[in-house]
């Protein structure tokens, strides 16, 4: 299991690397989107609960790009049939693909969080780890997520559609624990402290739904 | 299967729901601060129940459908978000309204039970255009049931979430089903509570025995002579081919 893990993973991180697509794609996005929400909001600068609300709704958008190619490369160049061809249990290609996932949103947000500090941020950042903590939280439950989605949608023929209508309601209780999270560290006040153990369930109904389902998603 | 005791079910809808909806216009007495507009507690909160039962109660048939692989189940889970979908469309009307009537606004966010069942009702509203364009018959179905437990796992999440996030800054504005109702209008409540159950089992099984008394039909015809069957078309629903 281990290995198959780190074989798919592995395959996943090269293709990224030698031909870099998705990562690029996804922290150009976020820098586009925050020049945008400059011009949209008229302010030069943003803080507060806006600030957190910006940053968020350009992290989910982003992770959306990245959610929608996830499969694609398996799909077109016989990644799904190689993979049911060998002896290896089926929740290898999840393990791998949530860990891609995974990695390759911590990327976008160390091109996509310096620079919301930099472009839009009013206030200097106060208890950063928050924010970390948010991120980390957020992210775990985006791959999660974001991988059974990505899978549910890589057979249908209206997959560029279908993904964020899918993604975006589902990832709605996560972006309200993200928010309530990190807003203090933009200048809010601070919210209750159930919120990372909201998050940690909401990450952990969704790894379980994942585990559970995502074999019949694979049967050929 | 599906068509036995509909009559005996329809009655039973029929006259509970009248009766509940005589008993919330006549028994129960007036709100002292909304006045007749309170009345449309008495549909707006059944339908979202009963809606929101039919999504767990899809979710249930999904997780039979793969376990046996018996097209039946996802038929059932089908038709159950089906008419889920309807109830939820009126129940975002009905609730609008409500909101119109006592806040005079048409969306108001300070209330997170409606909020939450907006949310959950545009993650279904995306189930049939799922299935829709997945061509592969027996995929379909998979991948349907896939996402109806996915959803199904969703909906309290999503309930609880929304929530908390504005349990402390709002106050609870109106009284929930069981919370501080009047003992008449209670009554009332649980009878509309029940007929618009027994409305949506009758929808239910309303749509499963018109679908199978068509797939038997296409069967039967197809027996006879190949010739008269049109060709199969794409489409979301389930089919017997599929099992």
């Amino acid at each position: 299991m281990r290995r198959a893990v780190s074989a798919v993973l592995r395959r996943d991180l090269r293709i990224e690397t030698r031909t870099p697509q998705v990562v690029p794609g996804m922290a150009l996005f976020s820098i586009s989107a925050f020049v945008v929400f400059h011009f949209a909001l008229q302010a030069r600068s943003v803080s507060g609960n806006l600030a957190a609300g910006v940053l968020w709704v350009t992290l989910l958008l982003a992770a959306v790009l990245g959610i929608a190619r996830q499969f694609v490369a398996d799909r077109e160049e016989g990644g799904f049939e190689g993979f049911l061809l060998a002896p290896v249990d089926r929740t290898a290609l999840l393990v791998a693909k949530v860990a891609s996932l995974f990695l390759f949103l911590v990327a976008l947000e160390l091109v996509a969080v310096p620079a919301f500090l930099i472009m839009l941020l009013g206030p200097s950042p106060v208890e950063f780890w928050r924010l970390l903590l948010a991120l980390l939280l957020a992210d775990a439950g985006i791959a999660f997520v974001g991988t059974l989605v990505g899978a549910l949608a890589v057979q249908s023929r209206a997959r560029d559609l279908l993904v964020p209508l899918l993604v975006l309601p589902l990832l709605v209780p996560l972006l309200i624990g993200a928010v309530k999270i990190s807003a203090p560290v933009f200048g809010a006040p601070v919210a209750a402290a159930r919120w990372p153990w909201v998050l940690a369930l909401y990450d952990l109904v969704f790894g379980l739904v994942a585990y559970a389902v995502f074999d019949f998603l694979l049967e050929d | 299967m599906y068509g036995t005791r509909l009559r005996a079910l329809s009655i039973a809808t029929l006259v509970t729901l009248t009766g509940g909806f005589a008993l919330a216009a006549f028994y129960a007495p007036e709100d002292a601060d909304q006045g007749f507009m309170q009345k449309i507690l008495y549909l707006h909160v059944p339908l979202a129940i009963a809606a929101l039962c039919g999504f767990i109660f899809a979710g249930i048939c999904a997780i039979q459908h793969l376990r046996t692989n018996e097209f039946r189940w996802d038929l059932r889970s089908y038709v159950a978000i089906h008419v889920s979908l309807i109830f939820g469309a009126a129940v975002l009307i009905t609730g609008s309204i409500w909101a119109r009537a006592s806040w005079g606004h048409w969306w108001v966010w300070d209330e997170p039970t409606l909020v939450s069942f907006l949310i959950v009702f545009l993650l279904y509203a995306t189930y049939q255009p799922l299935r829709f364009s997945i061509e592969d018959r027996d995929k379909q179905s998979r991948y349907a049931s896939v996402f109806a437990i996915t959803a199904g796992a969703f909906v309290p999440l999503n309930f609880l979430a929304v929530r908390l996030a504005q349990s402390y800054t709002h106050p609870r504005v109106f009284a929930t089903a069981n919370g501080g109702l009047e003992p008449h209008m209670k009554v009332a409540f649980y009878v509309c509570l029940l007929g618009m159950a027994l409305l949506y089992v009758t929808l239910w099984k309303y749509e499963m025995a018109a679908k199978n008394t068509r797939m038997q039909l296409k069967a039967l015809r197809r027996r006879l002579g190949g010739d008269i069957v049109a060709p199969p078309r794409r489409s979301a629903q389930p089919t017997m081919e599929s099992a």
